[in-house]
């Protein structure tokens, strides 16, 4: 069934010389929530406001549950959309509010009502219909936004950046909330993000943007143990970037990195420079030498009650480790050693 | 984007076949022509059977755009045959309008003879500029949306027809030669440069000076004087402790609902020949009574009281916006209030300070009431304009060519002070809230300000008792005792089986009402929805089409008034003496305006909200219908308010539109003026002035209500 998917093929945004968007296909399957997810300036709005109707496509087709839409207004695609602002019409009720999508097709005023209340009950919040937006807090208005989008039964569901303007408590419970709707409804989303926490924990599946176009995609796993560039490792999740090189590669790969060669259980995609990743977690430090362990310095810790935190210096860069707190921890200024576990890290090319 | 097109066609056919394509003898509401068709309502397809073989290229197009809806499937060829049938239909259309000139209705019956057009003409007209938009919204452009189109099709049309039309006939007549022998540059050149019209003899002290340097200095001191005064009054309303500030604020309203004359006739009754104060220093200290109020500075003075409110509000909002944290970083920087007020909040003034200055001069150079009344020998362009069209000898190339000369003027101003005022930013405040003081003024700018305003503001106030107690007395002057003649003759109703009016205004005042009761919604009207195609839409040439919709704002009314007696006189498009010219004319004079206070206003509301409004399945019309304008009401009240407003006191454009059926208030008082009735006049003057304040508290009653509503549902849900 098709219904709900939507598909790129080849779509391109420019704004006279500026290109907004170089040839985009995507393809996000019915039932899942896809997040854009980059830095800002990465196209990734672009490409939300091209699935609404909000921009017109330079070039390429839009598919949306198999229809072409490409020329399509906003009005009559088969989307809703949850705004960063909310976009509540601050001159109509919480209840006017929802229902406006249904007066606007002509659904009948008591059908409407109904449906509307529903709506606000998925949402938690039965009972706030006759009051203004302005009377409801940040998180409220938020899902008066959700419930407004999601009352019209649209085949997708946009969603952008609908947490930024929470504070940082609310927005964990709120994203929860939306990700149990859209499992629930088994709505397509596609939201849009820059965020990765956010992202890794609401999503099927992420595509990365950068620079207009398409720097990786898949689950949130894939992205974090396979990212496929420095950028992506970075991007997601924290990572050290160790300059390191290739030395040779095959069912193992040997590297070279601080003047030792070290093997890795691990396929890197040919030889030369490359960069070695390592999460923060996965860093081990200890005071002698041990087998395949290298030395650095530590230039400042920060203990945090749960953890803590260490910057080391060494030769292939700076280091950002944490630690289980202990009785004794290092200083700032000592001579220490790193190592990881076995199949932690990764290997980037340059 | 068909459905539209279709809908549209069939309108059309049917205002080709059914509706009186000229205009009717009785007009259209009268519904003559629907029981006698032949007398005169006969339709474009009668004419065309008759042997007007001209009116077939509307048909044409009709037919042709039939075709299209029947014969071509593919989306995109179809919008192209659309576009192309329809601006076929429409330039034939006006080309018959524009070549085939009145012969004379007494010509043969098929001879090349037409009468204005009337609403057939006018249904087709709309519908193949609509088919021709909706044409053009099916090739993807205003995001597919076919209202968008239509709406900046519609706009464009409306602007083109009545603003660049009438204003392009007083270019043609300005190279008119004399005694109609066609035109050419010979009698322009000699004409432009006339003495009457550049003479600097009034500097040499031998004689008078022209119009141009007569209107071009009075505009400059006028221009200088309500700067200098309007910030004085903003200064002491923002930044001293004066006590009395809402008053202040009543004051700069009321020359606002002034007829604009209203001044210069009180001025006379104290400074005249017969004047109070005249009267006063001629018994007690032997002065000599002179006519000096009549000329140069007798104008002056009434410009500056009538504009000086005009630069108070320009500036107000200037000085309120120098953000007070940048005074207070100027102060901590151990600058003195002085220093702080000349090197840091004088400097960021300067945009509102020019733009209080060329508004000042662009009113004054445009004003013609107070020149009027005042004048005397000092003759100005704009009065000078009026005497070229009803003076004893008509001279349209006159007039033509002073209103060529007032228009370069305001025409310059106006590109000044948008040059000027686009390239710099000095707005200093931010989203962020702002908690500081302001500086106050240093005791010496204080009291020069309260020295400034204060006499000022009583001048002003005195004046207006003056409007009051004028229209109560006999015969200024001579015979003092309380009256209410003047009321009686003006406003008299006798009560005799029923309300007779008998006085003799109440023809023009019901007249003016109507009239500006129509003006000032249709004004809002197109102002917010320019406003919102400006702010909200993008489309290429959209900012040649600002441009065009501002530009009416700098057409002085004069100039406007005789363009509009030269262009709409005679067919394709006849509309003098009806009341229709008297609405447009309001329509597109006042139009900057609320587009002014729209843009300011849509400009605060978040674009997402629109965007919402489309996503949740609502098309571009139901959004402007349900979201926009409910979140617009206070730039609505404004527009409606002020086009309502200046449709009553406007004199300049009504004076050559007004006919004997449809009289405006104004032109009746500048009559009773002429016949040196200065009491009516005032009375009738008073009048009005009652009348628009209630009119403005009963539109912020009945407009303002559902705000209110609003604000009690927040209070006790």
């Amino acid at each position: 069934m098709t219904k709900g998917s939507v598909k790129f093929e080849n779509v391109t945004k420019s704004y006279g010389e500026f290109v907004a968007l170089k040839p985009l296909s995507i393809d996000i399957a019915p039932g899942t929530l896809c997040t854009l997810l980059g830095p800002s300036g990465c196209g990734k709005t672009t490409t939300l406001r091209l699935i609404a109707g909000l921009e017109s496509a330079t070039a390429g087709r839009i598919l949306i549950g198999g229809q072409d839409v490409t020329h399509l207004s906003a009005t009559y695609r088969p989307v809703s959309m949850v705004f960063q602002s909310y976009a509540l019409f601050p001159h109509m009720t919480v209840l006017e509010n929802v229902a406006y999508g249904l007066s606007v097709k002509r659904v009948p005023k008591a059908e409407a009502k109904d449906r509307a209340e529903t709506g606000l009950e998925l949402v938690g919040l039965s009972g706030f219909g006759s009051r203004l937006p302005s009377e409801l807090s940040g998180g409220q208005q938020q899902r008066v936004a959700v419930a407004r989008a999601i009352v019209l039964e649209p085949e997708v569901l946009l969603l952008d950046e609908p947490l930024s303007n929470l504070d940082a408590k609310l927005r964990r419970h709120v994203r929860e909330e939306i990700r149990q709707i859209q499992q629930r409804l088994e709505l397509t989303a596609v939201y849009v993000t820059h965020d990765q926490e956010e992202a890794m924990a609401v999503s099927d599946r992420i595509i990365v943007m950068k620079n207009a176009e398409i720097a990786q995609e898949g689950t949130p796993h894939d992205l974090y143990e396979r990212p496929a560039s420095a950028f992506i490792a970075d991007f997601i999740g924290d990572a050290n970037l160790l300059d390191t090189e290739v030395i040779a590669t095959g069912d193992e790969t040997r590297i070279r990195l601080l003047g030792q060669e070290l093997t890795l259980p691990l396929t890197a995609k040919h030889t030369g420079a490359a960069k070695l990743v390592l999460r923060p977690h996965q860093v081990r430090i200890g005071s002698e030498t041990l087998p395949g362990s290298l030395p650095a310095e530590v230039t400042y810790a920060a203990y945090l009650g749960n953890q803590i935190q260490y910057t080391l210096k060494s030769e292939a860069g700076e280091i950002f480790a944490v630690a289980p707190p202990v009785a004794q921890p290092f200083r700032q200024g000592d001579n220490v050693h790193f190592s990881w576990a076995d199949n932690a890290p990764r290997i980037v090319m340059t | 984007m068909t459905r539209t097109a279709a809908i549209w066609l069939f309108v059309g056919l049917a205002g080709y076949v059914f509706l009186p394509w000229y205009m009717t003898p009785h007009g259209f509401w009268s519904f003559g022509w629907v029981i006698d068709p032949q007398g005169g309502g006969e339709s474009g397809l009668y004419h065309l059977l008759s042997g007007r073989f001209w009116l077939v290229g509307p048909l044409l197009g009709i037919l042709a755009g039939f075709a299209v809806l029947g014969i071509i499937k593919p989306p995109i060829a179809r919008s192209r045959g659309f576009i192309i049938t329809a601006t076929a239909g429409l330039a034939l259309m006006i080309a018959q309008g524009l070549l085939i000139k009145n012969a004379g209705r007494a010509a043969a019956e098929v001879s090349l003879w037409q009468p204005g057009m009337g609403a057939g003409a006018f249904v087709v007209a709309l519908s193949l500029l609509f088919v021709l938009t909706s044409g053009i919204s099916g090739l993807g452009k205003g995001r597919g949306d076919a209202f968008i189109t239509s709406l900046i099709g519609l706009i464009v049309a409306l602007v083109a027809v009545f603003v660049f039309y009438p204003m392009s006939f007083i270019l043609v007549q300005a190279f008119a030669l004399k005694g109609g022998q066609g035109y050419g540059i010979s009698e322009f050149l000699p004409r432009f440069f006339d003495d009457t019209v550049w003479s600097l003899a009034c500097v040499m002290g031998s004689g008078y000076c022209g119009a141009a340097v007569n209107s071009l200095v009075l505009g400059l001191s006028t221009a200088l004087g309500t700067t200098v005064m309007g910030l004085a009054f903003a200064l002491v309303f923002t930044r001293t402790a004066f006590p009395a500030k809402p008053f202040l604020r009543i004051l700069s309203i009321l020359p606002i609902i002034t007829p604009p004359f209203v001044i210069g006739l009180v001025l006379i009754l104290l400074f005249g020949r017969s004047g109070t104060i005249t009267v006063y220093l001629s018994d007690f200290l032997g002065t000599e009574k002179t006519r000096w109020l009549y000329g140069f500075w007798g104008v002056w003075l009434a410009q500056m009281l009538s504009f000086t409110p005009i630069a108070f509000l320009v500036l107000i909002g200037v000085v309120e916006g120098v953000s007070p944290s940048i005074e207070e970083a100027s102060q901590t920087l151990d600058a003195t209030a002085w220093q702080t007020f000349h090197r840091v909040s004088l400097p960021l003034m300067r945009p509102g300070l020019a733009n209080a200055f060329l508004l000042g001069f662009i009113e004054s150079v445009a004003d013609f009431g107070n020149p009027l009344v005042l004048g005397g020998n000092f003759n100005v362009l704009s009065t000078e304009i009026y005497y070229a069209i009803v003076g004893t000898v008509a001279d349209p190339a006159k007039a033509g060519i002073l209103s060529i000369t007032l228009l370069s003027m305001t025409l310059v101003a106006f590109l000044a002070q948008r040059k000027w005022l686009g390239k710099k930013n000095y707005a200093t405040v931010t989203g962020k809230a702002d908690n500081g003081q302001n500086a106050a003024l240093n005791p010496g700018m204080k009291w020069a300000c309260y020295a400034l305003a204060l006499p000022w503001a009583a001048f002003t106030l005195v004046l207006y008792g003056l409007i009051l107690l004028g229209s109560f007395v006999k015969l200024w002057g001579y015979d003092h005792t309380l009256t209410l003649e003047h009321y009686t003759r003006a406003f008299g109703m006798v009560f005799r089986n029923g309300v007779h009016f008998v006085g003799s205004a109440w023809d023009s005042y019901f007249t003016t009402l109507t009239i500006a009761a129509i003006s000032a919604p249709l004004t809002a009207l197109v102002g917010l929805l320019t406003a919102y195609l400006l702010v909200r839409q993008k489309f290429a040439g959209k900012d040649a089409f600002e441009f065009s919709t501002m530009l009416s704002f700098a057409i002085p009314g004069t100039v406007i008034g005789v363009a509009y007696v030269m262009a709409f006189n005679f067919p394709p498009i006849e509309l003098t003496g009806t009341a229709i010219i008297l609405i447009l004319v309001f329509v597109f004079r006042n139009m900057p305006v609320g587009l002014r206070g729209g843009i300011a206003a849509m400009s605060q509301l978040d674009k997402s909200l629109d965007e919402a409004s489309i996503m949740l399945g609502a098309n571009s019309a139901t959004t402007l219908r349900r979201v926009i304008l409910p979140l617009l009401g206070p730039a609505i009240l404004a527009a409606i308010t002020y086009s309502f407003v200046r449709a009553i006191t406007s004199v300049s454009a009504v004076i050559f539109l007004v006919s004997a059926r449809h009289n405006m208030a104004t032109a009746f008082i500048v009559g009773r003026v002429e016949n040196n009735e200065y009491g009516i006049a005032i009375a009738y003057s008073a009048v009005l002035i009652v009348t628009m304040l209630v009119a403005i508290l009963l539109l912020q009653a009945l407009i303002g209500r559902r705000t209110l509503r609003r604000t009690d549902r927040v209070q006790t849900a």
